[in-house]
């Protein structure tokens, strides 16, 4: 099984990085972005076959080192 | 008194911060990231600077998840001392011993000069060397140093006195200015800014002996 985890800054906590993005963006003549955010996506391949087990272990993987849950959200996909 | 400085792949600081602390004739052990024991009878751990794991997913979280992880964090609950310097400060976070993160600089730019910090607090065996409002130059080296947290957060910081030092020009849009924090029993401290470059005259400064000359006579048997 697959799963993919989308980790985010959560919103509120400023992206200087996604900043500069946008910046850059509008360098290039892309007018009317108004804001980016960037983030990451992590793919895993998994030994699991049932699919409850497996959102639950991702997720404890995503509290203890995905993600920052200080300041990132994320989200758990399984294909 | 003894320190164990611990060395995880992509650690540079490790051998200069094991000559701050010997600067102040503090007993240093060298420690492996993948040993699972400190030396018996260390007072003090210190993680230092670099980039370890290549900063990997985000500075510091490998480094708080390896095999010498939970002796540090043990070692931290009995009432251990810990300093954690740059990459050492982002390991801390990672850690949960110290609250908040350390988040790309404001200006994007990797941050490479001497700063002059203001000691906020000397109420800790780190800065009694130091008056509150004493100007000390200290040099940074970091692409992530921009201390964030919530505002609970940082009230909870300001409150208790645990911010230990400030930027007097703020390199990398910190908040409230913060380039170092302890904490709740003030015996981890976690700093963005290296004293253990400033331990001698021929580096431009000695200005971070201080803080290992506190250590020492902090923790020196009674």
């Amino acid at each position: 099984m697959k799963a993919r985890v989308h980790v985010m800054l959560k919103e509120g906590v400023l992206d200087p990085q996604g900043e500069a993005i946008r910046h850059a963006l509008g360098t290039l003549g892309f007018s009317g972005v108004e804001g980016v955010r960037q983030g990451k996506v992590i793919e895993l391949d998994l030994a699991a076959t049932d699919r409850a087990a497996a959102e639950a272990e991702v997720k404890a993987m995503c509290e203890k080192l995905l993600a920052n849950t200080v300041i990132e959200q994320y989200s758990v996909e399984l294909a | 008194m003894k320190a164990a400085v611990i060395t995880f792949p992509g650690s540079n600081c490790d051998r200069d911060l094991a000559g701050g602390f010997e600067a102040a004739g503090i007993e240093v052990s060298r420690v492996w990231h993948k040993d699972t024991e400190l030396p018996a009878g260390t007072d003090i751990v210190g993680i230092p600077g670099g980039f370890s794991f290549g900063d990997y997913l985000r500075c510091g979280a490998i480094a708080a998840r390896s095999p010498i992880s939970s002796a540090v964090l043990e070692h931290a609950q009995k009432g251990g001392y810990v300093l954690g310097i740059c990459n050492g400060f982002q390991v801390l976070t990672e850690f949960g011993l110290l609250p908040g993160v350390l988040m790309r600089n404001a200006g994007l730019k990797f941050v490479c000069r001497r700063t002059a910090l203001s000691v906020s607090t000397a109420d800790s065996a780190f800065t009694q060397g130091w008056k509150p409002g004493d100007t000390v130059s200290i040099p940074v080296a970091h692409h992530d140093g921009n201390y964030t947290a919530d505002a609970e957060t940082l009230a909870r910081l300001e409150g208790e006195d645990r911010v230990a030092f400030r930027y007097v020009d703020n390199p990398n849009g910190s908040m409230g200015d913060i380039a170092g924090i302890l904490s709740a029993n003030r015996r981890v401290l976690g700093m963005m800014p290296h004293p253990e470059r400033a331990i001698d005259r021929a580096q431009g400064g000695d200005d971070g002996l201080a803080l290992f000359r506190a250590l020492a006579g902090a923790l020196a048997p009674a």
